[in-house]
């Protein structure tokens, strides 16, 4: 891998993860019950809502203005939160971010921060860097502690233990807790961690977090959960750090009513989430009295540049794109190799890395059948196939090779078993993409800006199609 | 060498060399709804999420207090500073944040009453904003119990009608149900940092 650590270090390509993940009957059961689950019930709480497709149009034209503005989003942020008393700092990539954050850790006096689950600090592997520095980071999300506690790796962006079931979470917190759970019951499990985190959360005096919405307008930050650890640590430490990715914003507080339909009925699917936060810089007598915004790029504006890239940093990391892809579903979330599975990691990690000539980023492209229902599902409209062609065209490229010696061109094998291939039917959805041309030319779907300005090659690559009638019969 | 922050603007300047234009955002979703009767509705809602409500008239709801805290034992009881002293019933002891309690206080407490800023019937949220009744966030956080008085005139239909209503400065608390976590195979149970019990009356 390059020096983002976004991917992880050593991570096989993922047809050779994938095949490995293949084998582990436990994962494929767990995680299909669990995904399959979260799916049923997001279609309940979305069919409820009868302008779900004027709040997606809304949250795909808000982001889009977000990210064509982003200089000015960003100065006005910045003007926001010191006027009301944070402080907001700037940080190129994954080293400079964990510098900032150890740095302020230390100036607090503190060797133990509490931490709300937050991809951005995941990506920058923000944990392991405090540790290096002499500093513990708690992870205080039950799934986060899961995995922290299991020595083990996320899976899911939502979920993050979502391949681990009930009687595997039990064995390690009987390994790991003082007080250990006596019974398997989800109930039981989430008192063990109640226990676990109580004193933690009362004492402690840094938290780190990181932002689901920033609002350029005003300042304010907003963090969406559902244990009231995010409450715990954004309420009662003295010191909080948030680290919040660039494309993060909204430009006014009034975008927020759509966002805060979008994600809850997307992510958890819920009508909305228990708690939500929202504070804005420092307000006295109520809460942390120092207040530090740690605003990242690492590697987005690479991204940016990208035109047919740049939606993807659009995402609000809602997690449905995983929840209905086939390939998520039969690999689970760590064959991907870094923290951003599934989907959306397949498109938003080779951006991030930017270097086509690292084997793993350029094998993530591959790591789809463009059957398109991640489309379908986001909640911002990001055309998740679209970049994949794109994607795995400029890899090709680096490579100077065929898509074969890539990676994956043919996801055959994954699919073995085609009477389980549930989504066959969405394999129509692919060839609207595809003008017999061999040019994507006008995508079906209208309404985005950054992609009708040219035409799109497809990749020189056996196409779905092809590899369809290859292998069903 | 340049610092960070000119570094990273240079650098989204450069990418947007194409000067993508946004459309204009297309606001046709729904900013209200017909809903029907919003109380009814509300407490639907709220009660889905296994939280307990009540519907009681404004004069009753110092009599529903004392009997939810009888019925739960609740004797120690958290309050903001500006908490009615109608609400304030005899049969516990009122531990008000003033001077501030302290974190021990807190979680020693037994429960804490407050108000509410805005209730949204259609998601089952009730808002506080450190407003009227309110306290800071700390108060409904570390009691494990919560019990929450919102008026029927600050109830709203739908989500874009509360964030109209709601200063964004304030530290906002949007509260849908007791604590919960989806973590374990994704079952949905009740109660993990933040109070495990949420009981609401709605004063109409
Ligand atoms: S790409 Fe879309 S569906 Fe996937 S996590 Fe991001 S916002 Fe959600």
């Amino acid at each position: 891998m390059g020096s983002n650590p976004v991917t992880w270090l050593g991570s096989p390509v993922f047809p050779k993860a994938a095949k490995a993940a293949l084998a582990d009957t436990q994962l494929r059961r767990n995680l299909r019950k669990a995904t399959h689950t979260i799916r049923d019930k997001r279609t309940r709480v979305v069919s409820e809502l009868p302008d779900w497709e004027e709040l997606r149009r809304a949250g795909e034209a808000i982001k889009d203005d977000v990210l064509s503005n982003l200089d000015t989003y960003l100065e006005r942020i910045e003007a926001a939160v010191t006027a009301r008393g944070g402080v907001v700092h700037w940080a190129r990539d994954a080293r400079e971010a964990n510098e900032i954050v150890l740095r302020l850790a230390r100036e607090a006096g503190t060797d133990e921060v509490v931490k709300v689950k937050s991809m951005a600090t995941a990506e920058i592997g923000l944990n392991e860097a405090l540790e290096a520095g002499g500093i513990r980071a708690i992870e205080t999300d039950l799934a986060e502690l899961i995995v922290q506690l299991g020595h083990d790796r996320p899976s899911h962006i939502l979920v993050p233990a979502i391949h681990r079931n009930r009687s595997e979470i039990k064995e390690i917190f009987q390994r790991e807790m003082a007080e250990k759970p006596v019974s398997d019951e989800p109930r039981e499990l989430a008192e063990a961690a109640r226990r676990h985190l109580r004193r933690k959360f009362l004492s402690a005096k840094v938290a780190v977090s990181g932002a689901n919405f920033g609002v350029a307008d005003t300042g304010s930050i907003v963090v969406v959960e559902s244990e009231g650890n995010g409450r715990m640590c954004l309420t009662l430490p003295e010191v909080l750090i948030t680290v919040m990715g660039i494309e993060k914003l909204v430009p006014t507080w009034q975008d927020l009513e759509v966002f805060l339909q979008l994600l809850p009925r997307s992510s958890t699917a819920e009508r909305m989430n228990p708690y939500t936060s929202v504070w804005t810089g420092v307000t006295p007598g109520d809460g942390p009295q120092q207040f530090h915004l740690v605003l990242l790029d690492n590697g987005r504006t690479d991204a940016l540049a990208d035109r047919v890239g740049r939606q993807a940093l659009r995402c609000i990391r809602c997690s449905a794109c995983l929840n209905v892809c086939p390939v998520y579903e039969r690999t689970g979330g760590q064959a991907y190799g870094s923290v951003y599975p599934g989907p959306i990691g397949a498109i938003l990690s080779p951006q991030l890395v930017n270097d086509m000539h690292d084997k793993q980023a350029a094998s993530l492209p591959y790591a789809s059948s463009l059957c398109g229902a991640c489309y379908e599902v986001c909640p911002v409209r990001i055309n998740i196939p679209e970049v994949l062609v794109h994607l795995r065209a400029e890899a090709v490229e680096a490579k100077g090779r065929t898509p074969e010696s890539v990676g994956m061109a043919a996801l055959g094998w994954l699919f073995a078993d085609a009477r389980r291939y549930e989504n066959a039917q969405k394999v129509g959805s692919l060839a609207r993409h595809l003008a017999p041309s061999g040019r994507i030319s006008s995508l079906p779907w209208p309404g985005s800006k950054w992609t009708s300005t040219r035409d799109v090659p497809t990749p020189p690559a056996e196409s779905f199609r092809t590899w369809w009638r290859r292998n069903r019969g | 060498m340049a610092d960070a922050r000119s570094v990273v603007l240079g650098r989204i300047r450069r990418a947007l060399a194409d000067r993508p234009a946004a459309a204009a955002i297309p606001r046709s979703y729904d900013v209200t709804r017909p809903l029907g009767d919003l109380v009814e509705l509300a407490a639907e809602r709220i009660a889905d999420y296994r939280a307990e409500v009540h519907q009681v008239a404004s004069a009753d709801v110092p009599a529903k207090i004392a009997s939810l805290l009888a019925a739960r034992g609740a004797r120690r009881m958290v309050g903001p500073v500006d908490l009615p002293s109608s609400w304030q019933v005899d049969g516990a002891e009122w531990l008000i944040d003033s001077p501030s309690l302290t974190i021990d206080q807190l979680d020693a407490a037994d429960g804490v009453l407050t108000g509410c800023a805005v209730a949204i019937a259609e998601t089952g949220t009730i808002v506080l904003d450190g407003g009227e009744a309110q306290g800071r966030r700390a108060l409904t956080l570390v009691p494990d119990y919560h019990l929450c008085v919102a008026r029927a005139d600050q109830i709203v239909g739908i989500v874009p009608e509360a964030l109209a209503r709601l200063e964004p400065t304030r530290p906002l608390t949007f509260i849908s149900g007791p604590s919960a976590t989806s973590d374990i195979e994704l079952d949905r149970v009740e109660g993990v940092h933040g109070p495990r019990t949420l009981h609401v009356i709605i004063a109409t």
